[in-house]
């Protein structure tokens, strides 16, 4: 149901759309000129619903978000997905939803866009790697597509999968992680008003590198959570197997709430560094759950933070 | 004339402090792209690592000088001194971003470097830096001797293999590119054990090097 999370954002704190378009058509306009032709940014509007948020925070711009990713399945470098991404066949696009549900299948993306409310979420996004931005994404909650292929109640957990082509993909041929990625939540986490299956991001369609053309969205969970290009949906009853916890789970834990306190083995976790600062941006203090502490930290009653992370 | 030979006439002409003024030039650049967003949206970073596998690469190439006069016969003795001090250069220059502009905190710093083993392992390799660069000159080769600064110099070998073990310990999943630099380290310190050579593995391969040459004539 869209509109049922009220966040601490403010929509008036987004970088204005006319300021980054402008960039993008005076980046679009030079390599128009020097094709000999006039070209504008002919970008197609989501139209997603505004909401208004509270903001302490401004969002990055559509460059930063845009050009610094990790998406190992197209190499490892940060700049690797946006030169290599767009080789990802995003049309058509199915999602295929089994487990413990009602209504298993095959869901196209028309399909599941018919079925929701997009609207705009304005979140942190905290790496594991001690970066982090804000992302205005576009999307809806995970929640109302569940409830639309009827959740058991015997499902206990939900398991994703990135695609996995490697005709498309040049990062899957290096076995940096096990192929495919996989992720996981706990079904109430999974349920809760602040996931988010996102779309698209600043009003515009997803671009391949950010996770095209559909990607879940868990903003108090390390960035590594938030699963890209998903083609999979698994309601289950054990917990699932996930891409970087089998390759460290002292690293990499299940939950990967951001826990300033846990350390990751080979770094500190207690200061982030917000990307888009330029060579001299200030070390900012990690928040617990990345600062949604009021809105999940219920989820965890009882849960020792520092052992289950 | 070889190849070869005129390869070391040509090296032969370049004077060592040619190599200490071009060297100044990659961090400055890195350093000016930086500051100027051609460094992209994360730039210290991206600086950090640039001078870090910079500083790396030189490394290897000056552990490699003697192997290449020995088995390659491509002599550049004379620029050894100049490497190893270039070397010396990019390591503290990567440390300086990664001090100043990366962790900023003087609490976190000394954190990181008792409870972060790759951070500790290389934090050792440019300690083990010091004595050798303070003895790169002439008066420290008269004072000590040939023999004894020769033994210190060998420090060269375990801060090597420090050097490329800090950057295969802070890679993320299962990357190639660090085990590549760890692997070429290990195989250059490998070519000056005795009993490496004993095999006559060097002798092939110097062998190989002069009949390629040879038909270069």
């Amino acid at each position: 149901m869209a509109g049922r999370y009220k966040s601490d954002l403010k929509w008036s704190d987004v970088t204005p759309k006319h300021a980054w378009m402008n960039r993008r058509q005076l980046i679009a306009g030079s390599g128009a000129l020097a094709l000999g032709s006039i070209a504008g940014p002919a970008m197609a509007s989501l139209a997603a619903k505004k909401t208004d948020y509270g903001a302490d925070l401004e969002p990055n711009d559509w460059d930063a978000i845009t050009s610094y990713n990790n998406f190992y399945e197209f190499g490892t470098d940060k700049g690797d997905p946006a030169t290599y991404a767009h080789a990802l066949t995003t049309d058509p696009w199915t999602v295929e939803i089994d487990g413990l549900i009602d209504n298993p299948g095959s869901y196209g993306m028309e399909d599941i866009l018919a079925n929701v409310t997009l609207e705009e979420r304005i979140y942190r996004l905290r790496c594991v790697e001690r970066w982090s931005m804000v992302v205005p994404w576009v999307g809806f909650e995970l929640a109302d597509l569940l409830n639309r292929v009827g959740v058991q109640p015997s499902a206990k957990y939900v398991s994703f999968e990135t695609a996995l082509r490697p005709d498309e993909m040049r990062g899957v041929s290096q076995n940096v992680i096990e192929w495919p990625y996989r992720e996981g939540l706990r079904l109430d986490e999974a349920m809760h008003p602040l996931t988010i299956m996102a779309t698209g991001l600043y009003d515009e369609p997803m671009p391949n590198q950010n996770g095209a053309p559909i990607r879940l969205v868990v903003p108090w969970k390390y960035g590594y959570k938030s699963i890209k290009s998903v083609v999979r949906i698994s309601l289950v009853d054990q917990m699932p197997v996930t891409a970087w916890n089998t390759y460290s789970p002292r690293e990499y834990g299940f939950y990967s709430n951001v826990n300033p306190d846990r350390d990751h083995p080979r770094w500190s976790q207690k200061f982030e560094r917000k990307v888009g600062g330029g060579l001299f941006a200030k070390q900012i203090p990690t928040q617990l759950f990345n600062g949604y502490e009021e809105e999940v930290g219920s989820l965890y009653a009882g849960m020792d933070l520092l052992e289950d992370h | 004339m070889t190849a070869i030979q005129h390869i070391n006439q040509t090296i032969g002409r370049v004077p060592p402090w040619l190599i200490y003024v071009v060297a100044v030039f990659p961090p400055c650049w890195f350093l000016y792209q930086g500051l100027t967003g051609g460094l992209g949206v994360e730039p210290i970073k991206a600086l950090e690592h640039k001078i870090g596998e910079l500083a790396l690469q030189i490394l290897l190439f000056t552990l490699a000088v003697r192997p290449l006069r020995e088995i390659v016969g491509i002599n550049l003795l004379k620029h050894r001194r100049a490497l190893g001090v270039v070397t010396f250069f990019y390591v503290l220059c990567h440390l300086l971003v990664w001090l100043v502009l990366d962790v900023q905190i003087l609490s976190e710093i000394w954190a990181d470097i008792i409870k972060r083993p790759y951070i500790t392992v290389g934090m050792a390799s440019f300690l083990l830096m010091l004595p050798l660069v303070a003895t790169s000159n002439n008066f420290s080769l008269r004072k000590l001797g040939p023999k004894r600064w020769n033994a210190m110099h060998r420090l060269m070998y375990p801060l090597a293999l420090l050097g490329s073990m800090h950057f295969v310990m802070l890679a993320k999943g299962k990357q190639i590119e660090p085990l590549i630099y760890l692997g070429i380290t290990i195989f250059l310190i490998a070519l000056r054990w005795k009993g490496f050579r004993k095999k006559n593995f060097a002798k092939i391969l110097s062998g190989w090097f002069t009949t390629a040459s040879n038909t270069t004539k």
